[in-house]
């Protein structure tokens, strides 16, 4: 089988201390993530979870190529990832696009709707036409359930579960095939959040994407992952099928998990 | 009745471009001394603005209106504002109170407030209307309040004994040195800061997020409030220090008596720390009742809507409500959930519908009862 996307050993650290209030000197470098090693196949939907500062956020920002890894292998449909520059990186870039946790500060409150979703296109096909863009920005538009009338607008005349789907749009509209989506819910609303899952699983279908799926939340995750990675400090304790990781987790810390999750009493249990 | 605080028919009213707006419209609630009541909403229901209300910390220009008694146990349903202060007068009420607008006009009620018995004497009354004086006897001292973000709530230049003696101060300006720094030890040990003398030496950003919010509710329940407001304590926490701070909470409740109202979206949380459960939608409650009931048999399509859309550990097919909340300044005549509503019947669009009963203590803002 091939993978769409391969991750070995792939290791980052940080160098803490030495600022301008620090009391240590440059110290051990802090290392956010520590040996990861995965793979996630065409159409799947992998899930990292993890509490804060476990070095989620960390590695998918390392997998786009947005931070550069101390060391490790990033294969995209076999191809190596970190020794990429320029043109072919950008080139490769177009197939990974991130969906962001907040649509408040992710969208440019000063640039309309339509130059928000279409600037990606404005980067990677420079020979579109203003119109073109605007009609390509409108057509994905509607494939989020917006539409052109959103097009001339500003992002603060959306709400925050429609300006999540602006931010979709954005992703979507280079046809990309890997989306990184960082805790895409986790600012929405309860009945907003349902929308937006719902959207990315018919988007999923749609369009054959595969997810790298960032949360905290195994409840979010549990809906729409067919793979469950848990991190902490760095490192993946445990890692395998959805069903598997929910309903036998084998390390401690996942069960842990588990048990704090405030579960909604079913009529039987009260 | 045995009530530490009975909120009757109060509406807030906020001024906009666009006009007035109800961000609380009509809300009637009760707690009793020790009792968790879950204020779940979504943004924009109103569910903080309320406790803002119960604060005495609205925005300049709201207009309230109804009554918020303090201590109302012994008053009876059918009077309404009895022996509640100066500024229950109904009707006069409306014009009057400005909060935090204009404490100067109430000049004159000030000398009947100095013929008061102290705080000790347990008397209902009307907090709606009160000035900023009487307001400050109150915040903190009776009702206290913890937030979502305590980084952003706690001083970033202050030690954290330091705030947490600020806050007993405040309500005790008498005590000082061995008497003070016990007050504070015990403050730290009720919120279970491990090594509160160290822990008082440090500043806020040297805090991991669930010591900081333990911080915040030493320094909330310094003063020994009645009743404490939690607006969303838990929702930057990870599951794992979320779970200890419901349980400290569920503690606290117990062994001070503590009265709590627990302001939440996550249906899962309250489920956890709630006895009973008010479900609030642009700005009105739509259901209250006992947490097993409303969760378990949801009277109102709005409770039942979020249940449905609530992601648990259990994969299934989420059914998301359609559309979005409605914006206060546009919100329909009749029922606000009625445009999102798989229900609606012709009379929803008419009026507001009246609480129904669904059993004595369960009830419902819904024609379908």
């Amino acid at each position: 089988m091939t993978y769409m996307l391969e991750v070995r050993n792939l290791r980052k650290s940080f160098v803490r201390g030495g600022g301008l209030f620090s009391d240590q000197a440059k110290g051990e470098p802090f290392v956010a993530v520590d040996g990861v090693t995965f793979a996630v196949g065409p159409g799947e939907t992998f899930a990292i979870v993890g509490e804060s500062g476990c070095g989620k956020t960390t590695l998918a920002r390392l997998i786009l190529r947005l931070i550069e890894a101390d060391c490790g292998v990033i294969l995209f449909e076999e191809r190596e990832l970190l020794p990429l520059r320029g043109d072919a990186l950008r080139a490769q870039r177009r197939q990974m696009q991130m969906i962001f946790q907040d649509p408040f500060a992710s969208l440019n409150p000063r640039m309309r709707v339509g130059e928000i979703v279409a600037e990606p296109l404005a980067i990677h096909e420079p020979q579109l036409s203003r119109a073109q863009r605007l009609a390509r920005a409108g057509e994905i538009l509607r494939r989020v359930g917006l539409d052109e009338s959103a097009l001339p607008r500003f992002p603060h005349e959306f709400s925050g579960g429609q300006r999540q789907r602006i931010g979709i749009a954005r992703a979507l509209i280079l046809r990309p095939k890997l989306i990184v989506a960082d805790e895409p819910v986790s600012a929405l609303d309860v009945s907003v959040g349902a929308q937006v899952l719902r959207l990315l699983q018919e988007l999923q279908r749609e369009f054959g994407l595969t997810y790298l799926f960032i949360s905290h939340s195994l409840p979010v995750v549990a809906q729409l992952a067919t793979h469950i990675a848990v991190m902490r400090a760095g490192q993946f304790v445990e890692y395998g099928p959805a069903n598997r990781i929910l309903h036998e987790p084998t390390h401690t810390y996942t069960r842990d998990l588990l048990a704090a999750v405030p579960e909604i009493p079913r009529p039987g249990q009260l | 009745m045995d009530d530490l605080l009975w909120v009757r028919n109060v509406t807030v009213e906020l001024p906009t471009a666009a006009g007035w707006v109800k961000p609380v419209n009509e809300v009637s609630l009760r707690i009793s001394p020790g009792e968790s009541l879950g204020l779940v909403g979504e943004s924009g229901s109103g569910k903080t603005m309320l406790s803002l209300t119960l604060m005495g910390l609205l925005p300049l220009g709201a207009r309230v209106k109804g009554e918020i008694l303090l201590n109302a146990s012994g008053v009876g349903e059918a009077s309404s504002g009895v022996k509640t202060g100066p500024a229950s007068q109904p009707g006069k009420d409306q014009n009057r109170s400005l909060q935090g607008l204009k404490p100067i006009e109430r000049q004159g009620e000030m000398s009947e407030l100095k013929l008061r018995p102290p705080k000790e004497e347990v008397e209902a009354r009307n907090l709606v209307g009160q000035s900023e004086d009487e307001w400050r006897r109150v915040r903190g001292r009776e009702i206290a309040m913890i937030f979502q973000e305590p980084m952003t709530s706690l001083n970033p230049v202050m030690r954290i004994g330091r705030q947490i003696t600020e806050a007993i101060l405040a309500h005790e300006p008498g005590l000082a040195g061995e008497a003070l720094h016990r007050r504070l030890l015990t403050a730290m040990e009720h919120a279970s800061l491990p090594e509160p003398e160290i822990r008082a030496q440090q500043f806020p950003h040297q805090l991991s997020g669930g010591l900081r919010q333990r911080a915040m509710i030493a320094m909330a329940l310094a003063p020994r409030p009645k009743l404490l407001i939690a607006d969303e304590p838990t929702t930057a926490l990870d599951v794992t220090v979320q779970k200890q701070i419901l349980d400290l909470l569920d503690h606290l409740r117990r062994e001070l008596d503590l009265a709590l109202l627990f302001i939440t979206h996550d249906l899962g949380v309250v489920a956890k720390v709630a006895d009973r459960i008010a479900v609030m939608y642009a700005g009105r409650i739509v259901e209250e009742g006992p947490v097993q009931k409303v969760l378990s048999s949801p009277r109102h399509p709005y409770t039942q809507g979020l249940l449905a859309a609530s992601p648990t550990l259990e994969r299934r097919k989420l059914a998301p409500i359609p559309g979005n909340v409605p914006r206060l300044t546009e919100l329909p005549s009749g029922c606000a959930f009625a445009p999102r509503c798989s229900f609606r019947r012709a009379e929803c669009e008419q009026v507001v519908p009246e609480f129904r009963q669904a059993e004595p203590d369960h009830a419902a803002r819904c024609v379908l009862l």
